[in-house]
């Protein structure tokens, strides 16, 4: 027994010895990023990850990382599955310094996992427009961020620019409004939201799912074609967009009174769908595609140095919102080292950094995404930070921006934020924090 | 030499019918019991390497024995009873799913009268969850009396993409959230939650060990022996006075039992919050290639077969970032693809058998090691 | 009135959708009748054909080739492609897993899918890739009597016309050629066959030949129907049921089957679906093979399976 105590001891001192140069590491930030590249949500996955990972290069190029701090990322692929996810995030999680930063899974299955397992970790999940949509409680959901919009938000929007188009609100009343949306839990997230709004405004909301990956959508477009609703909104991701828009121009219904959620509305959705795409309508997620001040940045500090992993997918929708995201993560970093020092953050650094993030309109300016994104302030309370959204069309060559910002209904949205996260507080037994108690 | 029986003699009938009849394999199974039950603890409290953090049991020891559960119980149906099933994912799901509802509490209002059962601790639900997989079980194996082979394989197919769908459409089964994606409720045994990974692995440990044994114990028995009889020939099953409809139908319900319990601990202790993508037709094949892989009819081989095909495209994918070359993502994750699919058909033609086969077949070389024959 | 119309539209369209699938399934009877292998293979197959087409097309435009000299050549790069790979497949994988039972088989062409997969997408590319050969917009039939008339997708007729055609030169194949003979006679019987002198592995080559080429004329139909990508896989998963019903040795059965299931699995979405809750068409078609299989347990067209001890 005394030999394998020895044993046992000997080992944990090797085990030590060998983890002790990982500890001593240089001033470096580890983020981690969980992509797909393959797979059939590829061509939408690409993009965004190429986004995010030059928005990073531009950082350590031009600035030498976060108030010179180097940011270390490492991508992992999840083929949008979860067990695949899961794998990744406890591969990367621990990386670095001080671990990892935060994580953006860019799938709602994965994010749905990680919201459990991220607590205990104390890792936030910084999730830009997709995710539960109650996780804007950060009361109930402290370590989930869905920053810039949740799909309520869009669903409220959606409705907006259909009563702006029609002639005001009271014009909805009586009108047929169908939601085609991918049968998953991030194409069923915005059903309630409006159903809510349709009991406000006197609509007739249908929901016609279709089932998982969305290449046959023959009967869903001829029930559209029979009941010839107003307006049709698109939730879909992947082929499935595509699909939807060349069935719905089979059918002959009306391409510029469809509206596609921000994930169905990038390059990817419309082109292959060639000319039949002219005239689909698309919510930002306040950004468009198109190059700002930031990209020349990018072009001078990455493109030029070939250090860029971009494409031809430079400067389109997915991978703006993939700067962005990486934006607003590597912000919330220098946030939380205004409180605790320039050094590598953990996980729970970060959180706070994230909770008391405000980007002003000045500091976007100097960040160079003026004209892509609005201020932005989180908080302990809202995780959201912003409610508005816009709303572009495809002209055949290039999204075009076609109406201003529409600010969503708190009204309608906060209550169903609170019930819904109550729910999840109840049935997981949180205690909700009081965030009138917290700095 | 290592492996030789010669001098171990049984002297009564309960050591002839042990399930372990040979003293070396007893050993080896304590050895690898103890090695489970207390080396992987003890390295983990001392954060011994490769367990200092949470990476090997969270992310590669609890999968594989989730999974390794789910391959005994596909093994039972395929690899004994001889009926090729693609649906494992769903029986996965239902299992699930129940286990979830059951967690939760049922309540449902019928006309006449009301079934409601106040929320269950975890452990019967699991039990009671993968007794609904069983009888979702018997009900899809019903058709194998009159389908066979490949036919019944895309046949359960059905099962697949119709539980896929139930569980995505039916509301009451994800009590009505927004987006039809559950969380587990905590894991709670006995008054002890379990929360840290190493009482996670331990308690997937516990189902694994328990029905890895009370498989091992079936299968030599009557009815497993009827399983095979069916399998090898079941026209000559029948007539040597074999029920088939017995015997097939006992294979579905116990296989969906076992795979019940693993699609709960899949989403419980595993994941923790999942939509019904978990359980997808990926999953069925995956739990497929392991039984295939491992050796069909063989328990053994269902451990080993989860081992490889859960590893093996992890171990591929970090590979080239640990050697530190220079590849993207991309091409990484696709040269899995075409490695893993490489090594698979160069398993098949090296040995179709699978990994169960190579080991007897090491066991007879140690047998009689050193020499050749 | 309107109802009727609006019955013969979802009908016509679940046919056609149908046939589409049965361009699928026929790669899977081709290599079934031939060589008792259930290849699951075929769904990438139609991805790396179509990929092969679209990217070498794509490239020789971008030189400034003339459309239809380009087309041609891609479509014989394409054909290139898939012969390389039938080659490879017959000399690597299934040659050496000679006489190995069906279900080996069935995994090893899993083996494959993953290769075909994963390399495909290595040479080619993981976007999206429009491809447009047909035209997409659709036909209005018989306004006159039905308001809005009867929808019929131009892109369906196409490919119900290709499956035809394919249909036709496959039994002409099968029926007067000398190779198509051989191909038979190993169906029926591989020692018999090999014991008048046909090469099983030259006749094996044959069939993964005539399947990949199947999939290249599958591939320009999906390929402009959906842009190709790799969703185009999880067309063999829809092209299953429609194996099922048919049986999986028979090719009028593909296209028979395919009929049943695309009309079946469009009318239960329209008029089943708003009952019980939209999308069931995926499951319908397996359970509707259920029930046949249960009639028939080898497919309305199958060989009858008859066993002996």
């Amino acid at each position: 027994m005394r030999r394998l105590t020895l044993a046992l001891g000997a080992l944990a001192l090797g085990a030590t010895a060998m983890t002790e140069p990982a500890l001593a590491q240089q001033n470096e930030q580890f983020l981690p990023a969980l992509v797909y590249r393959t797979g059939p949500y590829a061509p939408n996955g690409i993009p965004f990850a190429d986004g995010v990972a030059d928005y990073w290069t531009l950082l350590n190029e031009r600035d030498g990382g976060i108030n010179g701090v180097k940011i270390i990322s490492e991508e992992c692929e999840t083929g949008y599955a979860t067990d695949k996810g899961v794998e990744c995030y406890e591969r990367l999680k621990g990386k670095g310094p001080t671990g990892a930063g935060y994580f953006s899974p860019l799938s709602t299955g994965i994010t749905f996992a990680l919201t459990e397992k991220a607590p205990g970790d104390k890792i936030p999940l910084l999730t830009m427009g997709y995710g539960r949509s109650e996780s804007k409680d950060g009361a109930v959901f402290p370590w989930n961020f869905i920053a810039v919009g949740s799909y309520w938000t869009a669903a409220d929007v959606a409705i907006q620019h259909i009563a702006k188009e029609l002639g005001g609100m009271d014009k909805l009343k009586d009108k047929k409004v169908s939601l085609v949306y991918h049968d998953s839990p991030y194409g069923k997230e915005p059903i309630m939201a409006l159903e809510a709004r349709a009991k406000v405004n006197g609509f007739v909301f249908k929901a016609i799912p279709v089932t998982h990956p969305g290449v046959e959508q023959k009967s869903q477009w001829l029930a559209i074609r029979q009941d010839r609703p107003d307006y049709v909104l698109l939730w879909g991701w992947g082929v499935m967009n595509s699909t939807a828009i060349k069935e719905a121009a089979a059918v002959g219904y009306p391409r510029d009174k469809m509206i596609g959620v921000w994930w169905s509305g990038a390059e990817p959705d419309v082109t292959p769908a060639g000319d039949q795409s002219t005239g689909y309508k698309a919510l930002m997620l306040q950004h468009g595609a198109g190059k700002f001040k930031v990209h020349a940045d990018l072009e001078k500090f990455v493109v030029s140095k070939g250090k860029s992993v971009a494409k031809d997918d430079f400067a389109q929708v997915l991978y703006n919102r993939g700067l962005l995201n990486s934006m607003l993560g590597t912000e919330a970093i220098r946030t939380a080292m205004k409180k605790y020092g320039n050094k590598p953050m953990t996980g729970e650094q970060v959180r706070w950094g994230l909770e008391n993030l405000n980007l002003t309109a000045e500091r976007i300016k100097e960040l160079g995404f003026e004209g892509m994104v609005g201020p932005i302030q989180l908080s302990c309370q809202d995780h959201q930070g912003a409610d508005i959204a816009r709303v572009q069309q495809w002209d055949g060559k290039e999204w075009k921006v076609i109406s201003g910002n529409y600010k969503a209904d708190l009204s309608i949205l906060d209550p169903l934020v609170k019930e819904a996260a109550a729910k999840y507080a109840a049935e997981k037994k949180i205690t909700v924090r009081d965030c009138a108690k917290e700095s | 030499m290592f492996y030789r029986e010669t001098g171990q003699f049984k002297s009564s009938y309960a050591a002839d019918m042990a399930i372990f009849p040979i003293r070396q394999d007893r050993i080896a199974l304590w050895v690898v019991l103890a090695a489970a039950f207390v080396a992987v603890p003890l390295l983990d409290f001392f954060q011994v390497w490769p367990f200092g953090g949470e990476y090997i049991l969270r992310a590669i020891l609890i999968p594989f024995l989730i999974l390794s559960l789910a391959a005994i119980g596909l093994n039972i149906l395929t690899g004994y009873c001889g009926q090729l099933s693609l649906g494992s994912g769903a029986f996965m799901a239902i299992g699930a799913y129940s286990t979830y509802k059951f967690c939760t509490g049922v309540h449902i209002p019928l006309e006449l009268f009301t079934i409601s059962i106040p929320p269950l601790p975890v452990l019967p639900s699991i039990l009671l969850g993968a007794l609904m997989s069983a009888f979702v079980g018997i009900l899809f194996g019903i058709p194998s009396l009159r389908i066979k082979g490949l036919y019944l394989a895309v046949a359960t197919l059905a099962a697949q993409f119709f539980f896929d769908w139930v569980f995505i459409r039916v509301k009451w089964f994800t009590n009505y959230t927004s987006s039809g994606s559950v969380a587990a409720p905590d894991l709670v045994f006995f008054g002890f939650t379990v929360t840290t990974p190493i009482h996670r692995y331990l308690l997937c440990l516990v189902f694994v060990s328990i029905f890895a044994l009370l498989a091992k114990n079936l299968v030599r028995g009557n009815i497993g022996r009827q399983w095979m009889a069916t399998r090898d020939m079941d026209i000559a099953a029948e007539l040597m006075g074999i029920r088939p409809l017995y015997a097939k139908l006992s294979a579905f319900a116990l296989s969906s039992f076992v795979m019940g319990v693993a699609g709960a601990l899949w989403a419980f202790v595993y994941l923790g919050a999942w939509e019904p993508l978990a359980f997808n037709i990926d999953r069925s094949f995956q739990i497929l290639f392991m039984v295939i892989i491992g050796g069909l009819g063989s328990i053994l081989g269902s451990f080993l077969g989860a081992a490889f095909i859960l590893v093996l495209p992890i171990l591929l994918d970090q590979v080239p970032h640990a050697l530190g070359v220079p590849v993207s993502v991309e091409t990484v994750s696709l040269l899995v693809f075409v490695v893993t699919g490489a090594l698979i058909c160069w398993l098949l033609i090296v040995e179709p058998r699978g990994f169960a086969r190579l080991w007897s077949t090491g066991k007879e070389k140690l047998r009689l090691w050193p020499y050749p024959y | 009135m309107i109802a009727f119309g609006q019955f013969l539209e979802v009908l016509v369209s679940g046919l056609l959708a149908g046939v589409l699938y049965s361009l699928v399934a026929l790669g899977f009877v081709l290599i079934f009748k031939a060589s008792g292998v259930f290849n699951f293979a075929q769904g990438a197959m139609v991805l790396l054909a179509g990929l092969a087409l679209v990217r070498s097309l794509d490239f020789m435009v971008a030189k400034g080739l003339p459309f239809w000299a380009a087309i041609i050549i891609a479509l014989l790069f394409a054909a290139l492609i898939m012969a390389i790979t039938a080659w490879l497949v017959e000399r690597f994988v299934l040659g050496p897993l000679i006489n190995q039972d069906g279900l080996t088989l069935f995994m090893s062409t899993i083996g494959v899918t993953f290769m075909i997969e994963g390399g495909a997408q290595m040479l080619f590319g993981s976007d999206v890739y429009p491809l447009r050969l047909f035209p997409s917009d659709a036909w209005f039939l018989f306004e006159s009597s039905f308001p809005g008339g009867i929808l019929v997708s131009k892109i369906d007729v196409w490919g119900g016309m290709i499956a035809a055609v394919l249909v036709v030169g496959l039994a002409l194949f099968f029926q007067k050629t000398k190779t198509g003979r051989a191909l038979r006679a190993v169906a029926d019987d591989h020692a018999a066959a090999q014991s008048v002198g046909i090469s099983l592995n030259w006749i094996w080559f044959i069939v993964w030949l005539v399947a990949g080429l199947v999939a290249l004329v599958a591939a320009t139909v999906w390929g402009t129907k959906l842009g190709v990508q790799f969703s185009i896989t999880f067309l063999a998963l829809k092209a299953l049921p429609v194996l099922i019903i048919g049986g999986f040795t028979s090719v009028p059965g593909a296209i028979v089957g395919g009929l049943i299931i695309g009309a079946g699995e469009k009318i239960a979405e329209a008029y089943l679906g708003p009952f019980i809750g939209g999308g069931i068409e995926y499951w319908f078609a397996y359970v509707l093979a259920l029930v046949v299989l249960m009639a028939r347990p080898q497919g309305l067209f199958g060989e009858r399976i008859i066993e002996r001890i």
